[in-house]
């Protein structure tokens, strides 16, 4: 079943970061996911979260805040 | 405490590169690899530590606890304290703001958050007990969180929900409360790796702002000449506060940068007040701060917002000159 990623935030360096190690996660472990980015601050805040970078995996808030490791995101989507 | 490390410091210089001590390229090298190593441990202790603070605390538990508690008054003080305390970082000021006012909390309450958060960052404390001491920090820090407190209540008063932007405005006063997520879910020990992989990737991006602040200010020193400032902005004029915090407003400097320089300053003769209200003016306000909060508020607010604090940081300038 294939994934639906996103990643909340307006385009500060930590987003692009955490975006770049999403990528990557998926990319070097073959995971069957889509990619998207909320730029948009209307759209961003419907997901009730204060703090960005955040990351939505299937409609659910995983991380908010921060940017996470290679393992744990890993760990999120296998 | 430090000891070690001008030990460190001496022994790199003088023994391996082999400059000779009291050359001018000697001291000034011993200077920059001490105060730059010393300001980086500092900046990792000081990040660590907030990382912690914030574990425990996560701004999501305050806007709960503002929300559902009445405080009489002591809202502003703990949402100025918690603005000091949560690493700031721009990208996340207009979802805090949002997050706050959705919550229903007075706009008065936000400002105080809005205010204190980039004025009083870990950055810029590292910085300052590094370059000014413990007493110097303190004051810096206290005035911040007083500065927001104030402002914020201040701001309150002014009642200026019409001038949010409308969006906003549709979306005010719902209540909802914020889940915590993770956050509860995980031990202290287990969050313990992640917090110092955050404080290290914090301390690198300000790396090369250190290196360059210090760099700058080593430089200074050597050039400008004794006095030089002391005979123009430091003669206790009373309208050089307030220039230089003019001045200071529409810039914006990492204060990993401006520290160094302002410690230049100091020792050519500024006063330390004046110099401490331009360092508040520098991080606290500047023009990318007013196009982000362009998002959620009219500019007839930003312009109030940003008057406001002006002001107050001229004042509190004046304040420090007549106090140190």
């Amino acid at each position: 079943m294939s994934r639906v990623i996103k990643i909340l935030g307006t385009g500060c360096p930590k987003c692009q970061s955490m975006t770049k190690v999403v990528q990557t996660v998926i990319t070097e472990n073959n995971i069957d996911a889509s990619i998207e980015k909320v730029e948009d601050m209307m759209d961003i805040m419907k997901y009730n979260i204060m703090t960005t970078p955040s990351l939505v995996i299937d409609d659910a808030i995983t991380i908010k805040g921060r940017v996470p490791s290679k393992d744990e995101i890993l760990a999120l989507l296998i | 405490m430090f000891n070690w490390l001008q030990n460190f410091a001496d022994w790199l210089i003088y023994s391996i590169f082999n400059i000779a001590p009291g050359s001018h390229l000697g001291t000034a090298l011993n200077f920059f690899v001490y105060d730059t190593l010393k300001i980086l441990i500092l900046l990792f202790v000081i990040v660590f530590f907030m990382g912690i603070v914030n574990a425990y605390f996560p701004v999501e538990r305050l806007k709960n606890y503002l929300q559902n508690t009445k405080l009489f008054g002591l809202e502003y003080v703990f949402s100025s304290i918690f603005g000091a305390l949560t690493p700031f970082c721009s990208c996340s000021s207009v979802p805090l703001f949002i997050g706050f006012v959705q919550g229903g909390i007075p706009l008065g309450v936000t400002f105080s958050f809005l205010i204190t958060s980039p004025l009083v960052n870990e950055v810029a404390i590292a910085m300052f007990i590094g370059m000014f001491g413990p007493k110097a920090t303190l004051i810096y820090a206290l005035s911040g969180i007083l500065l927001g407190t104030l402002g914020g209540w201040l701001l309150g008063k002014l009642h200026l929900e019409p001038l949010l932007s409308d969006w906003v405005k549709q979306i005010s006063n719902q209540n909802i409360q914020q889940n915590l997520y993770e956050t509860e879910a995980r031990t202290f020990y287990q969050r313990l790796p992640e917090i110092g992989r955050g404080a290290w990737s914090i301390v690198k991006d300000v790396l090369i702002y250190v290196i360059i602040g210090i760099a700058i200010g080593a430089a200074m020193h050597g050039f400008v000449p004794e006095n030089f400032f002391s005979q123009y902005l430091g003669g206790g004029q009373w309208w050089t506060v307030p220039l230089a915090v003019l001045i200071a407003v529409p810039m914006y400097a990492n204060a990993a940068a401006i520290v160094p320089i302002i410690d230049v300053f100091v020792a050519k003769g500024v006063p330390l007040g004046t110099a401490i209200a331009f360092m508040m003016a520098t991080v606290g306000l500047s023009i990318p701060e007013a196009t982000l909060l362009k998002k959620v508020m009219s500019l007839k607010l930003i312009a109030i917002f940003f008057g406001v604090i002006t002001l107050a940081i001229i004042f509190s300038g004046f304040l420090f000159n007549l106090l140190l």
